[in-house]
C-alpha cells in the first residue's frame, strides 16, 4: 500500500480508481453475471434443438399443444403466449422509464415506475404457473406404445382431435389404488389415469369413427407438416400395440409426443419462471429502497439501472423462448 | 453512468426529441415485431412453410430474425448498451455471439447425424 503512488490517481492505469470502459464496478460485474447467463440459457436452447433435431419427423406441434386462453373455450394458438410476451416487454419498459426518471432524480415517478414493473412480472409468473398447470393437466389423453410411442385419437368425419373421456367405455373394475398402508414397504402407486387401457381400447373399437394420429410428420406431399392420420383398419391394428394410458404430462411421459418435449419444456420455461421470480423479488427490494429514499441520500439512482439490466434480461430471454418454444 | 442518451434508431432514420419518448417508441416497434411474428405463426403462409433455405423453412428463419432484431433493440435501448463504451459493448456482445454460434453449430450437426442414423440405421423406435 505504501509503495502506491498517490499522486494524480485518476491518471494511473493501474492504480485503481479509474473507469476505462465507462462503467462502474457494479454495473460492469451485473453485465458480465448476464453474459454468462446468457450463456447458460443459450446451452439449454441449443440442447433443445438438438433433441429437436434429432427427433425432427417426431417433434410435437406446439400450435396444437398450447392452444388454450383462460376464460376461454375453443381453440386459439398461441394467444396467450403472445399476450405473455407483450406483459413481460410492458413491464421492461416501466423498468426503462424508472431508470431514466431515476436518472433525472425524480423520486415519486421511479416508484410508480418500479412498482408496475414488479406489476407485470407478477403477472408474468401468475400466467406462466397457468401455463404449466394446463399442460400438466393436459386435455385429450392418449396411449402408448411398448416402444414409448404416443397415439392420439382423431374423428375420421371432422378431422378434430377426439378426448378419452368422449369414447372410453366404462368397465366395473376390481382394480383398486394401491396405498402405502396396504404394502410390504411404505410405497404407494402414482395417480393412475382416469380410464384403464382396456376402457379406451374397448370404446375405440366399439366407435366407427375414430381413427389414431401418430407422432410421425408427414414430410412431402399436400400434407407436409401435419401429424400421420392412420386409416381406420390400420388404427385398428395400431390400438393393439397400447401398453398405456397418458393424460396430460409429467417428466417421465406426456400425452403431447416425445417425453423430451416435456422435459425441456419444464426446465426451460421453469428455469426462465425462477429468473423472472428472482427479479420480481430484486426489484422489491430496491422498490423499498426507493421508497425509504436510499438513493436519494446516496445521490445517484445506479441501484435502480443495475436491477434494470437484469429485468431486461429476463425479457431478453423470453423473446428467445418465445420463437424456440412457440414459434418454429 | 451514461447520462447522455444516443437518441436515433434505425440507423438514424428516426430521431427522438427525448429518451422517454424513445423508449416508447421502440415499444411500438417490437410489439409490432412480435404482432407480425404471432400471426404469421397463425397462418403459417404456404408460400413461407414450404420454401426452405440452408435446409431450415422460410418461416423459421423469419422467425428466428426477427427474434435477433427484437434482441437488438432490447439490449441497445432498454439496456441502454447504444450508450456505452463501444468496447465495453464488443466484449458484451461478441463474446456471447461467438460461443453460442460454436456450440449451435456443434450440436445441430451432431443431431442431424443422429437423426440420419435413427432413420437409415437398423434401429426399431417405432413400435
Amino acid at each position: 500500500m505504501d509503495t502506491t503512488v498517490t499522486t494524480g490517481e485518476e491518471e494511473n492505469v493501474w492504480g485503481g480508481g479509474n473507469r476505462p470502459l465507462g462503467a462502474s464496478y457494479g454495473k460492469m460485474m451485473m453485465w458480465f453475471f448476464i453474459v454468462s447467463d446468457s450463456l447458460t440459457f443459450s446451452g439449454f436452447l441449443a440442447a433443445y434443438g438438438f433433441s429437436r433435431f434429432k427427433f425432427m419427423e417426431t417433434w410435437p406441434i406446439a400450435d396444437e399443444v398450447f392452444t388454450h386462453v383462460p376464460f376461454f373455450h375453443g381453440n386459439y394458438p398461441m394467444i396467450y403466449v403472445a399476450f405473455m410476451t407483450f406483459i413481460l416487454i410492458m413491464s421492461s419498459v416501466t423498468m426503462v422509464l424508472a431508470v431514466d426518471a431515476g436518472h433525472k432524480m425524480k423520486q415519486n415517478a421511479v416508484i410508480w415506475y418500479m412498482f408496475l414493473t414488479i406489476i407485470g412480472g407478477a403477472i408474468f409468473v401468475g400466467s406462466q404457473a397457468w401455463e404449466w398447470a394446463t399442460f400438466i393437466k393436459g386435455d385429450y389423453g392418449a396411449v402408448e406404445t411398448q416402444g414409448g410411442r404416443i397415439l392420439q385419437f382423431e374423428n375420421i368425419e371432422t378431422g378434430e382431435r377426439v378426448a378419452l373421456a368422449d369414447f372410453a367405455k366404462t368397465i366395473p373394475d376390481v382394480r383398486s389404488e394401491h396405498d402405502e398402508d396396504v404394502g410390504i414397504w411404505y410405497e404407494a402407486e402414482p395417480t393412475r389415469p382416469n380410464y384403464s387401457l382396456n376402457e379406451v381400447m374397448e370404446g375405440f373399437q366399439a366407435n366407427p369413427s375414430l381413427v389414431i394420429r401418430t407422432e410421425s410428420i408427414i414430410q412431402e406431399g399436400e400434407k407436409e407438416g401435419e401429424k400421420t392420420v392412420l386409416t381406420r383398419e390400420q388404427s385398428l391394428e395400431k390400438i393393439k400395440e397400447g401398453r398405456l394410458v397418458v393424460e396430460g404430462a409429467n417428466l417421465i411421459r406426456n400425452e403431447y409426443g416425445s417425453r423430451l418435449f416435456a422435459d425441456f419444456f419444464f426446465f426451460i420455461t421453469g428455469f426462465h419462471g425462477f429468473h423472472v421470480f428472482s427479479g420480481v423479488m430484486i426489484n422489491l427490494i430496491i422498490f423499498f429502497n426507493v421508497v425509504l429514499g436510499t438513493y436519494e441520500k446516496r445521490g445517484h439512482y445506479e441501484m435502480v439501472e443495475k436491477v434494470g439490466l437484469y429485468w431486461h434480461f429476463v425479457d431478453l430471454v423470453w423473446v428467445f423462448v418465445f420463437t424456440f418454444f412457440y414459434l418454429v | 453512468m451514461a447520462h447522455e442518451h444516443k437518441l436515433a434508431i434505425f440507423r438514424g432514420a428516426l430521431k427522438f426529441k427525448s429518451n422517454t419518448q424513445k423508449i416508447w417508441g421502440v415499444l411500438i416497434f417490437l410489439t409490432l415485431v412480435t404482432g407480425v411474428e404471432v400471426a404469421l405463426g397463425i397462418i403459417k403462409p404456404r408460400v413461407l412453410t414450404h420454401t426452405y433455405i440452408l435446409g431450415m423453412k422460410a418461416l423459421n428463419w423469419i422467425f428466428i430474425i426477427l427474434t435477433l432484431v427484437k434482441a437488438y433493440y432490447i439490449a441497445w435501448d432498454f439496456m441502454h448498451l447504444r450508450d456505452e463504451r463501444s468496447a465495453f459493448r464488443r466484449a458484451i456482445v461478441w463474446t456471447p455471439i461467438f460461443l453460442v454460434l460454436y456450440l449451435v453449430f456443434i450440436l445441430l450437426f451432431e443431431a442431424d447425424y443422429i437423426y440420419n442414423v435413427y432413420k437409415e440405421g437398423f434401429i426399431k423406435w417405432n413400435f
